[in-house]
This record gives structure tokens, C-alpha cells and sequence, in this order.
């Protein structure tokens, strides 16, 4: 066997503790954009960075992990990183919701619900919910300081006098623990409710922005809305085309250029496990046999 | 308004004591004393150079002075020194019992939000919460200012020059201020919009019972709409009086000089 070439998850211990520490200060102060010094990644700034540190920082051998893409195991994306900490730390990984301690995901929370211990960590692109309103920094957090959040509202004014409703569709900003405003990152709102009183801990990674934030569980989330604009979730209104359900949160795939098209859910492994259990829809999930063309 | 006329209107809305300000070892405003009254409107006229938006700076306290202290009556009726105010509390004066109209709409509103929104954040900023309220009350100010109702959910960068200061002055407004600073409101418009800006101003002046301190170079714009002028030269203030006494009666050769330098109609 080969000596090991990286220190345990790639990350050496010096930057991992300092990582653990702004995670602390992130769960201390829920929904507060803790700065820290993100370190170069082995892959490009927007691919997970961020996510990828934090989930470095806190695996322990003994960890399950499981990595989604989109709500999906199998995108590019989802099978590197999950290739890369079976790599680099060893761990366990797995694809089950239920089975795994950490779950790092980009632009979804899972359908089946979380549990006390484990640990959801999101990967973010721009942690800054206000940061299209006022571009300056120095403003931003003398904003978040003081709690001035009407200008997160003037966001959702112009959505409502623009398309007669919030159009605002993902990165739907909250308020956690009535104080910080705060970026969900770019999660549909329909997994908005999620958030909220949710019994795992939830860590959000920046890393090109170099900022980590934390919802602790059990925390209040509150999506943003108006009196007489109140927040609503967003679902194609159709079943899963795979396995029929009608609660989950859909893709559309496009599957021929005359319009085609189907709805099937975006957590896979999800879809898989209600496949397993006897459930199914319109569509059969096992592979077509290639058709001649005629 | 009702609350507003309740109070003691002989009490000073703003004290200014003393206030100076060094830049390095350039006084830019020297010594400069007077009380402002609730309903009252100050023009601050003098050549560029003179002190006037270092002034204007220091009685909004947006600049921190070299020495002397400006007061402010709040709204519970105690007379407070800005300087001793936390930054969080400045900062709600500003956004609700003050107004500031920059010279440059582009400072004063958001470019690129609707104009209704520009009007409301203000509303939002204080907690209100339905859209419909704030949308009603944006487009009762839009057309307090003469803007077309039709165009609330444009951005004011699609507006022209006059249309801008006016939709700046509607955004001001809306939480009903008591006390509006004016940093040369007419500056780069031309002459028969500032017309139409400097009626409309004096309307709602009078109507809301507002304080201003109006700074300008144009002595019309202080003829037209302050009570009193101070009249500035070398950060200090040299003649101060009743708008008409002193344009009509310059005493000071530097005054006599302004008032003659305009060309009689």
C-alpha cells in the first residue's frame, strides 16, 4: 500500500482548525456571515469550494458521506467530490439520505427529512443576500449590524410590481432567528420550509467569497414576504413521471425537440428508494433498448 | 401633521453652537452659531468654496466636526447633540424625521429599482409590510411631486433631470420628515423645470410645515423659497438676516457684490 500522499480529508490540520473555529462563531450567531481564509481548492471557484472546506473541516473517519448535485448522486459534480473525500479521507459514502452523518449539496435539501446529528452543508456562490441592491461591502455588513432590512424588501416590491407576484424563484432571502437576513443560497423557495426548525445542523461554504454561515438546528426560519403577498412554494404541477410522486420537487427534461417533455424528481435517491418500494408512474426508469433508425 | 403643531413651535428645531471644521490646516468652516425653528426655511448662499456643504455636512451629521456641537429636537421633544447619538439612531433620524435632497439624483435614489420602490423604501425600511399600502402611498406622492402615476414602475434612470429631483424630493417625503436638507436642489436643470421644481417645493414647504437648510449659489432659489439667508464667505458667515433685508438691503460689501452680480431681469 502507498504511504498516504494528502493529510486526512486534503485540508492540513492548521487550516481545518481554523475553519472549525469560524464554523463555531457561524453556529453562535445564526445566519451571520463569518469571514474566513478560504484556501485553493483542486477544482475551479464556483464548483464547490466552499462546501468542499467546510465538509473537510468537520469529517471524521467514522463519517457516512453523501453528496448531491442538484438533488441528484450521479451529476459530475456530486460523484467527484464524493470520489474526492473517498479518496483523500477514506470515509464511507453512500447515497442514502437517511444513512449518511454529512450531506453536502448544491441546490437542494433532500426530500426525506433530516435527523438530529446529521450535518447539511450547502455550497453557496454569493452569500450576500443584498449584495444586488448595494454592491459595497462596508454598507452590506453596517446593514446587517444594525438590522436594517428594507432594502430586501424594495427586492421583493419590484418583483410584485413587475410579474403581479414574488417571482423571486430561488435564493429566497429568510430571516434566521429574528435577526439576520440571510441567503439560502441558490435553493428552489419550495425548499424554503425546509430550513426552519430543521433537526440537523445546517453550514453554508463560500469560498470564493470567503464567508461561512450557519442555521443551528431547531433554528426559526422565516422566508420573506408581504401581508398580502405571503410566501408560497413553487412545483410543477404534475406526479414524478418515475415513481409518481406528488410532493417532491420536479426537473423538466426535455426528451425530443417536438415538445416532449417529462417531470421527474430531482432528489434521485428519493425517487429511487419510492421505485423500490413499488411505486411508479407513467414512465419505466429501466434504460430504453436503443431504437433503429428507420 | 396634528402631532407636529403640538409642539412647542418656539422651541429650536436645530441648534447649531460654534460648529468648525479643519481639513489639515484648511478651516473650511469657521464658527458658525444660529437656531433653527420648526417650520422655518435657511438658505445658505455663497460662492463656491465658501463652507457651504462642509456646513451642510456637519448640521446632518455626516461629518464629525473640529469643534462645536449641532442639537437636535427629536420627536419626544428633548434636545439632543448628534454626536452623542449610536450610529443605528442617526441613521433611523435620517431615514425617517430627516431628509436629504443630494444635488445629484443619482446619490439620492436608487437608480435601478422602479420609482415606486424608490418612494417606499423608505416605508419598508420602518417596518411596513404590505404591498398594497406602500404602493397606494408611493403613487399618492408620485403625483404630489407631478410625476405621472403611469410611471411608477419605471427606474428614475429612464426619467429626465427634473423628474429625478422630483422623485427625490417624493422619496424624502414619504416619512414625512420634519427637517429636509437641500444640497443645491436646482443645480443642472434648466431654468423653466427649476421654476416648476422651486413651486413645487414651496408648496410642500408650506403645506407640510417643513424646516430646510437650503444650500445654493443661486440667491433666486433662496429669494424664492428661505425666510432667512446666511451668507458665507471663507467657512465663515458674514451676514445673516431676513431673506429680503439681506438681498434687498446687502450690507456687507461681499453681499452687496452677490446680490449685483445678478443680471436685472
Amino acid at each position: 500500500m502507498n504511504a498516504p500522499t494528502y493529510n486526512f480529508a486534503y485540508l492540513d490540520e492548521q487550516t481545518k482548525r481554523m475553519i472549525r473555529r469560524a464554523i463555531l462563531k457561524a453556529i453562535a450567531i445564526p445566519g451571520y456571515q463569518v469571514p474566513f481564509a478560504s484556501r485553493e481548492m483542486p477544482m475551479p471557484y464556483g464548483w464547490g469550494t466552499g462546501g468542499v472546506q467546510v465538509t473537510a473541516a468537520i469529517l471524521g473517519p467514522d463519517d457516512v458521506l453523501k453528496v448531491i448535485d442538484q438533488g441528484s448522486d450521479d451529476t459530475t459534480n456530486a460523484i467527484s467530490i464524493r470520489k474526492f473525500f473517498g479518496k483523500t479521507a477514506g470515509v464511507a459514502t453512500t447515497t442514502s439520505t437517511t444513512d449518511a452523518t454529512v450531506i453536502q449539496t448544491r441546490h437542494r435539501i433532500p426530500e426525506a427529512s433530516l435527523h438530529a446529528g446529521q450535518v447539511l452543508v450547502y455550497q453557496v456562490p454569493i452569500p450576500e443576500p443584498l449584495r444586488f441592491l448595494e454592491p459595497r461591502e462596508t454598507e452590506t455588513r453596517r446593514m446587517h449590524a444594525l438590522a436594517e432590512y428594507g432594502l430586501m424588501h424594495v427586492k421583493l416590491y419590484e418583483d410584485i410590481a413587475r410579474f403581479g407576484h414574488i417571482a423571486t424563484a430561488y435564493a429566497y432571502p429568510v430571516k434566521v432567528n429574528a435577526r439576520y437576513v440571510m441567503d439560502p443560497s441558490p435553493t428552489p423557495k419550495f425548499d424554503n420550509p425546509k430550513l426552519d426548525n430543521c433537526a440537523a445542523l445546517q453550514l453554508f461554504g463560500a469560498g470564493r467569497e470567503k464567508r461561512i454561515y450557519a442555521i443551528p438546528p431547531y433554528t426559526t426560519v422565516v422566508s420573506l414576504d408581504f401581508e398580502d403577498h405571503p410566501f408560497t412554494r413553487y412545483r410543477f404541477n404534475a406526479p414524478c413521471a418515475l415513481c409518481g410522486a406528488d410532493n417532491s420537487y420536479l426537473d423538466e427534461i426535455v426528451t425530443d425537440d417536438k415538445g416532449g417533455r417529462m417531470f421527474v424528481c430531482s432528489d434521485t435517491d428519493f425517487c429511487e428508494q419510492r421505485q423500490a418500494a413499488g411505486h411508479h408512474g407513467t414512465e419505466s426508469a429501466a434504460p430504453h433498448k436503443e431504437k433503429a433508425h428507420v | 401633521m396634528s402631532e407636529l403643531s403640538s409642539l412647542d413651535n418656539d422651541q429650536p428645531l436645530l441648534v447649531a453652537e460654534g460648529l468648525a471644521k479643519n481639513y489639515g490646516r484648511l478651516p473650511a468652516c469657521r464658527d458658525v452659531s444660529f437656531a433653527l425653528y420648526p417650520g422655518e426655511v435657511l438658505a445658505i448662499v455663497g460662492e463656491s468654496g465658501s463652507g457651504k456643504s462642509t456646513l451642510l455636512q456637519l448640521l446632518s451629521a455626516q461629518l464629525a466636526p473640529s469643534a462645536g456641537r449641532v442639537s437636535y429636537r427629536m420627536r419626544d421633544g428633548v434636545l439632543r447633540d448628534l454626536a452623542e447619538l449610536g450610529e443605528a439612531e442617526r441613521r433611523f433620524l435620517f431615514r425617517t424625521d430627516w431628509g436629504f435632497v443630494h444635488q445629484d439624483p443619482a446619490q439620492g435614489l436608487r437608480m435601478g429599482v422602479s420609482a415606486g420602490a424608490n418612494v417606499g423604501e423608505r416605508l419598508m425600511a420602518v417596518g411596513w409590510n404590505h404591498y398594497g399600502r406602500i404602493r397606494d402611498t408611493a403613487s399618492t406622492w408620485l403625483d404630489r411631486v407631478e410625476i405621472d402615476v403611469g410611471r411608477i414602475d419605471d427606474a428614475p434612470k429612464t426619467y429626465s433631470g427634473g423628474m429625478r429631483q422630483r422623485l427625490q424630493i417624493a422619496r424624502n417625503l414619504v416619512t414625512e420628515p420634519r427637517l429636509v436638507f437641500m444640497d443645491e436642489p436646482t443645480g443642472g436643470l434648466d431654468v423653466s423645470v427649476q421654476a416648476r421644481l422651486l413651486d413645487l417645493m414651496r408648496n410642500l414647504v408650506s403645506e407640510l410645515g417643513l424646516a430646510a437648510i437650503v444650500v445654493t449659489h443661486d440667491l433666486a432659489v433662496a429669494r424664492l423659497l428661505s425666510h432667512r439667508v446666511m451668507v458665507m464667505k471663507g467657512g465663515r458667515v458674514i451676514e445673516t438676516g431676513l431673506t429680503d433685508q439681506v438681498l434687498d438691503d446687502p450690507r456687507e460689501p461681499y453681499t452687496q457684490l452677490l446680490v449685483s452680480s445678478i443680471l436685472p431681469p
